[in-house]
């Protein structure tokens, strides 16, 4: 097996005595996408400093390609693509000069840098903006110039701290594509808390609170593990004394979450059930149950998925005092 | 090398495309060229002692304590509140690289401003109408010791910028150092305390250190090898403070 692109063991990190990142551990294999979440001070920012050389650790391992960051830094900074948070570029240069700058200083060839540019810039859609100055640019763009300085050089590893922070839906959308893009040709390891963003681009996710992982998995199973099989939810009217027993004889592991739900106009109540783990789809079943009894009237039946949003906060909740 | 080079010629390619570096000079000129009208006024008054270009170096201190800090305040400083301090460091590119690329390229600003000023004592020979109004040895002499002086002064100033965000402070910060390395080492040796016979060690580097002494021997003619080893240990010294200065990265993290 080959090793990891990203390898993180028990990283911890402690500025002046206090805490930031505490035994972080996690794997990213190559050719992944992978999201790394967590509300904000969570440690996410430390952690991909600490990945890219730019901030040491205070203890733990971390490898980029099998490459140890705290022995050999200068190896790793051949290895990675990186963009900061907040994407700081300098005010007074021009896109194509800027780009042009960062590509020798990572050491493209002078034969390969000028193809090299052309398909960056292309690929980047910063053609129409190419010798504007960055100060005067909009911030998708800008964000856009901070991207495509990441993937410059061809690394295997990309880093990208909140790319898609500040940017219109549409600018989201296109960063979201280009991110993707890259798929299976590099690494790549995203910071957000933007949520459908990650859910939509990544292939596996790290949520990190206070500087420890509290979960990982990939977007459609985390839901499944943290928050069981999504519940159902009815629009019902009827004698809902009678719904227990009516619901054991359709599956033993259905049961009545109990919400004080007022019944609406018309008499429909709307009722919440919880289901068991590994109970199938049941949808259909209940509707047929519900339907063939005289005393039911069913009038809605929805299976609500849990996103991962539902995950992030359940994962990342204050705990009780 | 390679890195040094790609740093330093966009260094100087910022230089001269900002027109801040054109404001510098033209107000740096004006002022050094009113300082220079005002010596050869009092040299047409009076019959002097010294020559108008040794008299000239004299005032090397106003430049130094007023543009360096201005030349070296934003260079590091600047990229660490933006943040591409950490775009910088992350490619293979090295502190110490990034350092003395800043370090020689505000150096060059430096001698170019300096090499500027020749112009006055061309435009002196030339239309002075005498064949030889100047000597050319306190000239030479003048401007070798603001180049060698040039190394320290400018080192001070990188320093003061590599050690925190803020331009302001990393200028006052060059201008106290610099003041006190000018100024404040010719009050030393003016100390009763150190007429002591028990501290005669003290007085004798407090006196090797005398910047003022330097420029004198330096027009002089005497170019003495523990001065220059002075400034450029001196240098050395500031450009590895200054290395450190970034390279602690809890300031800014």
């Amino acid at each position: 097996m080959p090793e990891p692109a990203i390898l993180v063991r028990d990283l911890v990190k402690s500025y002046a005595g206090h805490p930031a990142v505490r035994e972080v551990s996690f794997e990213v294999a190559r050719g992944e996408i992978i999201g790394l979440l967590g509300p904000n001070g969570a440690g996410k920012s430390t952690t991909l400093r600490i990945l890219t050389g730019y901030l040491p650790a205070t203890s733990g391992q971390v490898e980029v390609c099998g490459i140890d960051v705290a022995a050999n830094p200068a190896d790793v900074k051949n290895l990675i693509g990186y963009m900061p948070e907040n994407n700081p570029l300098p005010d007074d240069m021009r896109v194509r000069e800027y780009l042009d700058l960062r590509a020798r200083l990572k050491g493209l060839t002078r034969r390969k840098l000028a193809p090299r540019l052309d398909e960056v810039i292309h690929l980047c859609d910063l053609g129409r903006v190419r010798d504007r100055i960055i100060g005067k640019l909009s911030k998708g763009y800008r964000q856009r110039v901070g991207i495509a300085d990441a993937i410059l050089a061809e690394p295997p590893v990309i880093i990208l701290d909140e790319p898609t922070i500040g940017l219109d839906p549409h600018q989201i959308i296109a960063v979201r594509d280009l991110i993707a893009g890259l798929r299976g040709r590099m690494t790549v390891l995203i910071s957000s808390h933007i949520l459908p963003e990650i859910e939509a681009t990544c292939d596996r996710v790290v949520i990190i609170n206070q500087g420890r992982v509290v979960a990982a998995g990939s977007p459609a199973e985390l839901p499944r593990e943290w928050l069981g099989p999504p519940a159902y939810e009815l629009e019902l009217a009827g004698p809902l004394e009678a719904l227990p027993a009516l619901l054991a004889s359709v599956h033993p592991g259905l049961s009545l979450v109990p919400t004080p739900a007022p019944l609406g106009q018309e008499g429909f109540a709307v009722i919440r059930l919880a289901a068991s783990a590994d109970t199938p789809d049941l949808r259909e079943t209940l509707v047929n149950t519900l339907a063939r009894d005289p005393r039911f009237r069913l009038r809605g039946l929805t299976r609500p998925r849990h996103t991962l949003e539902d995950v992030f906060l359940a994962a990342t909740r204050p705990k009780a005092a | 090398m390679r890195l040094f080079r790609i740093l330093l010629a966009h260094e100087l390619r910022m230089l001269l495309v900002s027109p801040a570096t054109y404001i510098a000079a033209t107000l740096f000129l004006l002022v050094m060229g009113f300082v220079f009208s005002g010596i050869l006024e009092t040299f047409t008054a009076a019959p002097q002692e010294a020559a108008p270009a040794a008299v000239f170096f004299q005032l090397f201190w106003l430049p130094v304590f007023f543009m360096v800090p201005l030349l070296t305040m934003k260079s590091i400083a600047e990229e660490r509140r933006l943040g591409t301090l950490e775009t910088l460091l992350t490619t293979p590119v090295s502190t110490p690289q990034v350092v003395l690329a800043k370090f020689a390229a505000s150096y060059a600003l430096y001698l170019a401003l300096w090499a500027a000023t020749g112009g006055f004592f061309y435009i002196l020979v030339r239309f002075a109408g005498q064949s030889q109004p100047i000597d050319l040895g306190p000239l030479l002499g003048g401007y070798l010791f603001i180049a060698v002086s040039g190394t320290l002064f400018v080192a001070v100033g990188i320093f003061a910028s590599s050690v925190t965000r803020n331009q302001a402070v990393a200028g006052i910060l060059a201008f106290v150092l610099l003041l006190a390395l000018v100024i404040g080492t010719r009050f030393a040796g003016t100390l009763e305390l150190l007429k002591l016979e028990s501290l005669a060690g003290v007085k004798a580097a407090v006196d090797y250190i005398q910047i003022f002494t330097h420029l004198e021997d330096f027009t002089r003619g005497v170019v003495d090898t523990r001065q220059v080893l002075y400034y450029l240990s001196g240098c050395t010294f500031a450009l590895i403070l200054a290395i450190l200065g970034v390279e602690a990265r809890q300031l800014h993290s």
